[in-house]
């Protein structure tokens, strides 16, 4: 019997809820009716193929009994998520040294057996506490974001799917569990960032983002075997808390590349998986384009769930990795050589990209590429704590941010609608003001009620789903961008809450000093960096310089943004007509909502860290320990040394922090753009803009060197394997037996339609000579009567004669 | 093969012993004169009738070889069937085919008599008459010596009593005279003259 | 005396002699004329085969009586046959009559 008081039985539980609903969803709540398509039914994107024909819509009761049942599936999960962290955090001991595991036996192989578990220890518990939370503010988000959407009970079963699939991977105590949740997720990343399939670049970056990650996926899981193979098992507690099993793979030689260890090896692959689930470079391709998807899911990939996984396996298999080296010695070994410098290449990397940036989903997206390479590097220089650290934070606050951008964008569609329905008039800026006459009062009052159905009436395509969509301006017939931060603006009136907790989440992430949660896990990776550099350490120093550089671009283009959507005037009428219709709306409160959850997160969940030896803050939040770093190092063996606190890097994260915010501020918010004027930083930086704008072309250079080969070796090998030789194979067979019965059908008419034929007429011609025989007259017959008698006498004494003799 | 007919041994035995045919010829006796005289009136009405252009003449040879058979009859000591002969057949038979050349008005001057097989059934006809004497009468009865032929012989009064004696021919009597009536009867029916409709 | 070969021999001329009639003439009432020979010819032998054979059986001359009679009713059915076809189509040729053909 399952005794749900059994602390270990209870993980379990966890990735249950969702998955269960999923399923009803699915398969009993979904529910759609057919209705003709219009312009009224969003998809994304009105498609001209609808044209005339009926397409399902979900109908409002099993909308929300959809919504019901994805609500209940992730709040389950979060409860009995939370229990078992107040349990593991709680715990009489050293929560790490013991953990809450369970297994099963699931594959018997003669004397031993692959077990399947699950397995809660202090890196698992944060994850814990973070990704329900995490999911439970998109899925609210998501109610109110997706309101119109006519297949929105598919999204939430997704959504659900999604969420089992990481949680599954959290509490899986075995790589192989690990790869399944890693695998469940990337098929929903597929789904759902193609959910409006419609559109031509939805489904593609769908398809790019599935394949990039199949690409990393394959060579992790021939890791994963190589591993298997190696030790027999794939818990993690036997290989990696197993000094025995560490020091033997760090022994053998690897198979390819015998130079290597195995355990080099087997790290560098689980490494390759990881570039691709959390997009470093180089496969960092897919994710700008997974912004494709509706904006939930883009928070949902891009911060609580998908990329965190990667990270989330690297810090989980940090022993693996470690094996043979000491990096807070100085000693590195190949795969932490690949994580630092992967790592810290992508962080600047993708920092400088973002700058160039006007579509404010991009921006993020390069953010979260940059900040996991801050993740990735940090593990390479053994700084585990930190990197855990700075996955919680960052999947706090980066989950805020894309969800306030779609908020933002939300509200400037709202606008569009408005100027799309009502005209160019100067009249409409006042409206929402409400004063002077009636008709004016009127207006505005059925504006603002009218919001939604103007809103619905335009088509869904522009949530989210933006990256060459525009709705034609009645008046004007440019294409409008309502995600391009060049036509927004001022929307700080507009739409308070949305700003005020987007600036927090953007100070979070740029780590402005002591009161963000961002800047206490940065600073802890760079204290850790520092440290090495200060002992000479080569690696370090060059994650030290990479990641200050890239802290200030971050801060940097986070103040270019912060200023150029609200700060100012709105430099377009769309914007100056944004809003989210009232504080009352349902629907904004549910977008609302998360918003300010996650904003109390992202400010107050680094104050777990704050080191002991910090100044002031150290001796108020951290007594005698970090609980953060306190708890989760007791997942290693032997935990590492806590870096010493020392004024060079807190200093240089208050410089970079600061100054890259001040130069975004001073060329951004202190004259904020006006309409029309262009970019001061294409002036700066000249010719080098377009490359950061156009991502350094690497698309165009992977199109170049992997996918038109493919296609070209796809299209020859089918035209020449597949309908030369095999097709050319069944022609011939083909041809032969065609020919073969064409003999035999002629040798048969010939021989035998020919005998038969001729026989028959043989007999008529024989016939037809012979009934001249007949020719009526008796004397005739009487003739032949006489001659055979004559001849039968004949016989008769001819016989006889002979009988006689 | 036994011996079936008198005689029939020894002309067999004659024929295997390779005597060839035996041909046994009487002197010549007033019987033979007769004997050849009526076969001359017999044969040459025959060939009258095959040969004749005129079919009444045709008739008339008819009733020659017919009287020719009636003397045959006579030297074969059946007087009575002799006379039954010259009564029915050529007073009766004879005359039937006069009035039927007649009423049929047969010309009486042919232009062509024969049909076209003439020949062939000329020649089939010479073969069995070859056939019939040499395979059969000669070899077989070739030797019956005339002497054979006895001279108690049944009387016209065995033929009367023969005919109504109910062990022997009344039966056959009866039924000969039933098919005369009935072909007179039918004879009478065929050829009178429908009348018109 | 006769020797009987020479009465078969006339017997066996007159039938020949009859059948070649009977196959080669046009003339209807010509054919039953060579059929009343070959039926002679048939008498004589029977009587000619009673004296020799066995004269004291009366069986040979009633045989030939009564072929007497058959061929006497014979010939006047026939020669009815010939009128009535004379007088549907006015021919007695015995080639006319071939409605058997092929």
């Amino acid at each position: 019997m399952i005794d749900l008081t059994n602390i270990n039985i209870l993980p379990w539980l966890v990735p249950v809820g969702p998955l269960l609903a999923f399923a009803i969803i699915i398969l009993i709540t979904n529910r759609s009716k057919m209705v003709p398509a219009t312009d009224k039914h969003e998809y994304g994107g009105h498609h001209p193929d609808y044209d005339g024909m009926t397409v399902p819509v979900v109908t409002p009761l099993s909308r929300v009994l959809s919504i019901t049942v994805g609500l209940s599936g992730i709040i389950a999960s979060l409860a009995i998520a939370w229990t078992i962290a107040g349990a593991a955090t709680n715990f009489n001991g050293v929560f790490g040294q013991e953990v809450f595991a369970h297994s099963v036996e699931w594959l018997a192989t003669g004397t031993t057996a692959l077990r399947m578990g699950v397995m809660i220890d202090p890196l698992n518990t944060l994850m814990l506490i973070m990704v329900p939370l995490a999911v439970l503010c998109i899925f609210i988000y998501s109610i109110g974001y997706m309101a119109h959407d006519p297949r929105q009970s598919r999204f939430f079963s997704l959504i659900s799917l999604f969420a089992s699939a990481m949680l599954t991977l959290v509490v899986a105590d075995n790589l192989l569990l690990m790869f399944v949740g890693w695998e469940i997720m990337g098929l929903c990343s597929y789904m759902l960032i193609g959910f409006w399939f419609e559109k031509d670049s939805a489904y593609k970056a769908a398809v790019k983002a599935f394949t990039t990650t199949r690409v990393a996926d394959v060579i992790m899981f021939l890791g994963i075997v190589y591993l298997y193979s190696l030790t027999g098992t794939l818990n993690f507690r036997d290989i990696l808390y197993n000094p025995e099993v560490l020091e033997k793979l760090g022994s053998t030689p690897a198979l390819l590349f015998t130079g290597m260890t195995a355990s080099s090896l087997i790290g560098v692959f689980l490494i390759i998986g990881t570039v691709g689930k959390s997009a470093q470079f180089p496969l960092h391709v897919w994710l700008p384009d997974a912004m494709e998807g509706p904006t939930p899911v883009s928070a949902m990939i891009h911060a609580a769930a998908m990329v965190s996984a990667g990270v989330y396996a690297v810090i989980r298999m940090y022993p693996l990795f470690e094996v043979g080296a000491h990096p807070h010695e100085g000693l590195m070994n190949t795969p932490l050589m690949v994580l630092t410098i992967i790592g810290g290449f992508t962080a600047l990397f993708a920092a400088t990209i973002a700058v160039a940036q006007n579509d404010v989903k991009k921006v993020l997206a390069y953010s979260t590429i940059s900040q996991l390479g801050f993740m990735i590097a940090a593990l390479g220089v053994g700084a585990y704590v930190a990197a855990a650290f700075h996955l919680i934070t960052h999947a706090f606050f980066k989950a805020l941010l894309f969800m306030a951008s779609g908020s933002v964008i939300h509200a400037m569609e709202h606008g569009e609608h408005h100027v799309h329905d009502h005209g160019h008039d100067d009249d409409d800026e006042d409206e929402d003001h409400a004063h002077g006459a009636i008709a004016h009062a009127i207006e505005a009052h059925s504006h603002d009620s009218h919001a939604h159905d103007a809103h619905d009436s335009h088509g869904h395509d522009a949530h989210g789903a933006h990256v060459d969509h525009g709705h034609e301006d009645a008046h004007t017939g440019h294409k409008f961008d309502p995600q391009d931060m060049m036509n927004m603006g001022g929307l700080s009136k507009r739409i308070p809450v949305t700003f005020i907790t987007f600036v927090i989440g953007g100070l979070s992430l740029a780590g402005f000093p002591l009161i963000t949660a961002g800047f206490w896990s940065k600073d802890e990776i760079l204290a850790e960096a520092w440290t090495g550099a200060a002992k000479g350490f080569g690696p370090h120093a060059f994650v030290f310089f990479m990641l200050a550089a890239a802290a200030f671009l971050t801060a940097f283009y986070t103040a270019r943004q912060l200023c150029l959507t609200f700060l100012g005037e709105a430099r377009t009428e769309e914007a100056k007509h944004a809003g989210l219709g009232g504080p009352s709306n349902v629907i904004s409160i549910t977008m609302q909502l998360p918003l300010i959850i996650l904003a109390f997160f992202a400010v107050v969940a680094g104050f777990v860290g704050v080191p002991s030896d910090f100044p002031v803050l150290g001796g108020i939040f951290s007594p005698s320990h970090p609980w953060f770093s306190h708890f989760v190092e007791n997942a290693l063996v032997e935990p590492g040394p806590h870096p010493v606190f020392n004024w060079i890097p807190l200093l240089t994260s208050f410089a970079v922090a600061g100054g890259g915010l001040f130069l975004g501020w001073w060329m951004y918010g202190r004259k904020p753009l006006k309409a029309g004027e262009p970019d001061p930083l294409v002036n700066i930086l000249g010719p080098m803009h377009n490359v950061l704008k156009n991502k350094y072309y690497f698309d165009e250079l992977y199109a170049i060197i992997f996918i038109k080969p493919a296609q070209a070796i796809s299209k020859a090998t089918g035209d020449f394997i597949d309908k030369g030789i095999i097709d050319g194979i069944l022609h011939a067979i083909a041809t032969a037996f065609r020919f073969t019965g064409d003999l035999i059908k002629t040798f048969n008419l010939w021989l035998i339609d020919g005998f038969g034929d001729s026989i028959g007429q043989g007999i008529g011609w024989v016939g037809s000579r012979l009934r001249f025989v007949q020719t009526g007259r008796v004397q005739n017959y009487l003739l032949m009567v006489v001659f055979f008698a004559l001849v039968l006498g004949l016989i008769f004494i001819a016989s006889a004669g002979t009988a006689a003799n | 093969m036994g011996a079936r007919f008198a005689g029939q041994d020894a002309a067999n035995r004659a024929f295997l012993r390779g005597d060839g045919w035996v041909m046994v010829v009487g002197g010549l006796t007033p019987q033979a004169i007769a004997f050849g005289f009526f076969t001359i009136l017999t044969l040459g009405g025959a060939c009258g009738v095959v040969l004749n252009k005129n079919l009444v003449r045709g008739a008339v040879w008819l009733i020659v070889s017919l009287f020719g058979i009636a003397g045959m009859f006579v030297l074969l000591s059946a007087p009575f069937l002799a006379a039954v002969q010259v009564m029915v057949y050529i007073g009766a038979i004879g005359i039937l085919f006069t009035f039927a050349v007649m009423l049929t008005r047969s010309m009486t001057n042919l232009r062509q008599r024969f049909t076209a097989q003439w020949w062939s059934a000329l020649i089939v006809v010479g073969m069995l008459f070859v056939f019939l004497m040499v395979s059969v009468i000669v070899p077989v009865w070739g030797g019956v010596a005339p002497e054979l032929a006895g001279e108690v012989v049944a009387t016209t009064t065995d033929l009367g009593a023969a005919l109504v004696d109910g062990n022997q021919f009344v039966l056959p009597f009866e039924v000969a005279s039933l098919l005369l009536t009935a072909a007179m009867i039918g004879a009478i029916v065929i050829a009178r003259q429908h009348e018109e409709e | 005396m006769v020797p009987l070969w020479m009465y078969l021999a006339v017997a066996a001329a007159l039938f020949c002699l009859g059948t070649y009639t009977v196959l080669s003439r046009k003339n209807a009432v010509a054919v039953l004329m060579g059929v009343e020979l070959m039926l002679n010819a048939v008498n004589l032998n029977l009587v000619a085969f009673w004296r020799f054979q066995s004269p004291l059986n009366m069986a040979g001359q009633a045989f030939t009586a009564f072929v007497l009679v058959v061929a006497a009713a014979e010939a006047a059915v026939g020669l009815a046959i010939i009128i009535s076809m004379y007088r549907s189509r006015r021919s007695v040729t015995v080639d006319d009559v071939d409605m058997l053909r092929w």
